[in-house]
């Protein structure tokens, strides 16, 4: 029941606000679209502690959606730990954004009714994506979130760029969807179902079979799994595919928050642990998941030390910690995964959301090298961002600590050799992570300010509906860590899952974290306080430093700086070939050959019908004669019938 | 004396048709003129239907005459009215103007 309310809250919610938005008003849509929020916030944490209390997981049938030959789908909600976790977090930070919206998006004239509804369809999408019960369902939520993260990123339609950024975080999150959609299309073809509760317990029978192509044999557990791990790249913004997730910061701070913490991005991972049954029969899909999350770890952190936008250093951490996650579920601890992804959602939440308040404090400035000394003019801003990014680091005492230092662990107690790759890579990445964090502490908050007089004489603290979010996420970074990670992670994780997260029995992760060595697990922890040093040096001690490293290192500097060029070499290779051939499909195709036969016939008959109009004199005695000799034809040939006929 | 037969009431109905059908072709002036061209035609062939309704002591070519006069009777009639209407719209009836339906 609550459970249900959750799921369903946010979509009525929704569809008040967008549909009738123009008629209750502007304050009435986002009330409803609030109100709808706020029930959810309420009913997703309490299905979960349900769950926790002893209730039995389920599926909530909610009817037939296709019904054709073989192939059945149903609406349905998976009620189980994965999901209702999940819910819960979703619901409970949505929530808080939507709040949080109403101050930041004040300023806006346009009606925002839009805004809101969008945003609950957002939640709502991703709310179906994680209680899905079938492939299909989970495609319609992957799809939903796909749609709206394009409508907010470009809410702002007026803008150019934040248009581009939409058709770009559009197009690139399709290009993973069809090897997606392949992946759905083939389990149907393997198991006869999409069902999850049929697909699961026959994954281990079909371990052996294999698909012929190109002369080759493959595993066809490993295709599927490749596909889908495909899809959850697009999704979760890993290498190769992350190039929209830096873009999307062209939506308002708020949708950046919920792409970022609550929905959409976190879909990939959520995809590897709810396929969990499936992955664990495909190692060297793992080992390639393991290989992808922890590049992208490492690769995201080393971009986001240099750039200057204070929305896209964080960007550029989501990215990273998405890594960090995949790295995770790589290596089978599925549970450290989505231990970090809600974890994560709280501190990212707060992060942008702070961030989005000390835009608002500066006049939509997003430079930080505008910024600094803020500390004093924007106390509590500054000190939940210090909260957030203690958190993001994965120091003691925070809740990333839990989650992060559990994902590195894992990637050293996994014992393979490309677990051994992650447990550097993620460690680097830890120093890096911890150094870029404090890099935009001190750049923003500390030192000498730079910012323009008038925009600091304008600079206040937020009112207090954008604080208190803000508030509420700076506990959850604090303690979600602590107060999950007995039951995510612990010694009763097993009785927790309830085998909604499934571990091959070759696979004793989560077992081995607590027997990794002392240096291990004191690793993060001297990278980080390593990263925060060199950042007070670099930003506080001696400012011109970074400008100094910047010109001796100017190639590197330049590298990170245009995010390795990822951008020219797609645009190079697939954005540039992919306009030519537009082109020529257009120039060749459409105006050469598919409008030429029709106006070539519409040609050939006027130009026909010229010549023919021509008999038309308009001279009765032209008629006349014709008439006439007509006649004498006709008749000719009647006399010429009956002189010589028979 | 020489004797009227039939085949004289068919020269003067064939020189009546003759005379007819030129009027058509070589008169550029006036409708009207064209109408009464017509007229000569019909009346040509009533001749011909008369004579030869004569010759054979056969009715029926007379009955068919009446009806060609009858029908030319109306004809004459709405080919006067179109020709009314016709120059109340376009101010003239002159052969040469008639051409609206010229391509």
């Amino acid at each position: 029941m609550f459970y249900g309310l959750a799921v369903f809250a946010p979509l009525a919610g929704a569809l008040v606000s967008g549909l009738l938005g123009r008629v209750i008003g502007d304050k009435a849509a986002m009330g409803v679209s609030i109100a709808g929020m706020v029930v959810a916030a309420i009913c997703g944490p309490l299905a979960f502690f349900q769950l926790t209390g002893g209730a039995d997981p389920g599926v909530l049938d909610l009817g037939s959606w296709i019904d054709s030959g073989r192939f059945h789908v149903e609406w349905a909600l998976r009620y189980d730990t994965l999901s209702a976790a999940m819910v819960a977090m979703v619901s409970f930070v949505s929530m808080l954004i939507h709040v949080y919206s109403i101050g930041y998006m004040g300023h806006e004239s346009r009606p925002r009714y839009r805004f809101f509804a969008y945003l609950s369809l957002f939640t709502f999408a991703m709310l179906m994506l994680v209680t899905a019960d079938n492939l299909a369902q989970l495609f319609f939520g992957w799809e939903g979130v796909g749609l709206c993260s394009y409508l907010l990123i470009g809410y702002w339609y007026d803008r150019p760029s934040a248009c581009a950024a939409a058709i770009k975080a559009f197009v690139v999150n399709r290009m993973a969807d069809l090897p997606f959609a392949v992946g759905i299309a083939l389990i149907f073809f393997k198991f006869g179902s999409i069902e999850f509760s049929t697909i699961f317990p026959a994954v281990a029978q079909h371990g052996a079979d294999t698909y012929a192509l190109f002369g080759t044999t493959f595993p066809a557990i490993e295709v599927i799994g490749f596909l889908l791990f495909i899809g959850a790249m697009g999704k979760s913004a890993q290498l190769g595919f992350h190039v929209w997730l830096p873009d999307a910061m062209e939506g308002p701070t708020p949708v950046s928050a919920l792409i970022h913490a609550a929905t959409m991005v976190t879909a990939g991972v959520f995809l590897m642990a709810r396929m969990s049954p499936l992955m664990e029969y495909a190692p060297y899909v793992l080992g390639f998941v393991t290989f992808i999350g922890a590049s992208t770890a490492l690769f995201a952190a080393t971009i986001g030390c240099v750039q200057n936008d204070i929305k896209r250093v964080i960007a550029y951490s989501t990215c990273s910690q998405l890594g960090y996650m995949f790295a995770a579920a790589g290596v089978g601890a599925y549970q450290a995964s989505v231990f970090h992804l809600i974890t994560h959602a709280f501190f990212k939440a707060l992060l942008f959301l702070s961030a989005g308040s000390v835009i608002h404090a500066m006049s939509d400035e997003q430079d930080m090298r505008k910024m600094g000394g803020l500390a004093k003019v924007i106390p509590v801003t500054c000190t939940v961002m210090w909260i957030g990014n203690w958190a993001l680091a994965g120091l003691p005492l925070m809740s990333g600590a839990f989650s992060k230092d559990a994902i590195i662990s894992a990637t050293y107690a996994s014992g393979t050799g490309i677990g051994m790759y992650a447990f550097v890579c993620t460690v680097l990445a830890a120093f890096l992570t911890a150094f870029y964090s404090w890099r935009l502490l001190f750049m923003t908050f500390h030192g000498k300010s730079r910012a323009d007089h008038h925009v600091l004489e304008h600079a206040h603290e937020s009112p207090w509906v954008m604080l208190a979010p803000l508030v509420v996420l700076s506990i959850g970074a604090i303690f979600a860590g602590r107060l999950l990670d007995n039951w995510f992670i612990g010694a009763d994780w097993q009785h927790f899952w309830n085998g909604a997260i499934f571990n091959g029995p070759h696979n004793h992760v989560i077992e081995n974290l607590e027997h990794v060595p002392e240096w291990v697990e004191f690793a993060p922890l001297v990278f980080g306080l390593l990263g925060i040093g060199l950042a007070y040096v670099m930003y506080i001690v001696n400012p011109l430093l970074p400008v100094r490293l910047a010109e001796s290192f100017g190639p590197i500097y330049r590298f990170l700086l245009n995010k390795w060029y990822f951008d020219e070499l797609y645009n190079a290779i697939l954005v540039q070939p992919a306009i030519r051939l537009a082109r020529t499909f257009w120039q060749v195709g459409d105006a050469t050959i598919i409008d030429g036969v029709p106006n070539g016939l519409a040609e050939l008959a006027s130009d026909g019908s010229r010549q023919v109009v021509k008999i038309q004199t308009g001279s009765l005695a032209v008629y006349a004669f014709v008439m006439l000799i007509g006649v004498v034809v006709l008749v000719g040939i009647f006399m010429a019938n009956s002189l010589w006929g028979r | 004396m020489m004797v009227v037969g039939l085949g004289h009431y068919l020269v003067v109905s064939a020189i009546l048709l003759v005379l007819g059908i030129f009027g058509i072709f070589l008169n550029r002036k006036n409708v009207i003129v064209i109408l009464m061209s017509i007229e000569l035609i019909l009346l040509a062939v009533n001749l011909n239907f008369v004579a030869f309704s004569a010759a054979h002591g056969d009715l029926a070519g007379q009955v068919m005459a009446m009806l060609v006069l009858t029908v030319a009777a109306a004809e004459a009639a709405i080919g006067l009215a179109i020709v009314v209407i016709y120059f109340r719209n376009r101010g003239s009836i002159q052969v040469e103007d008639v051409n609206l339906m010229k391509g």
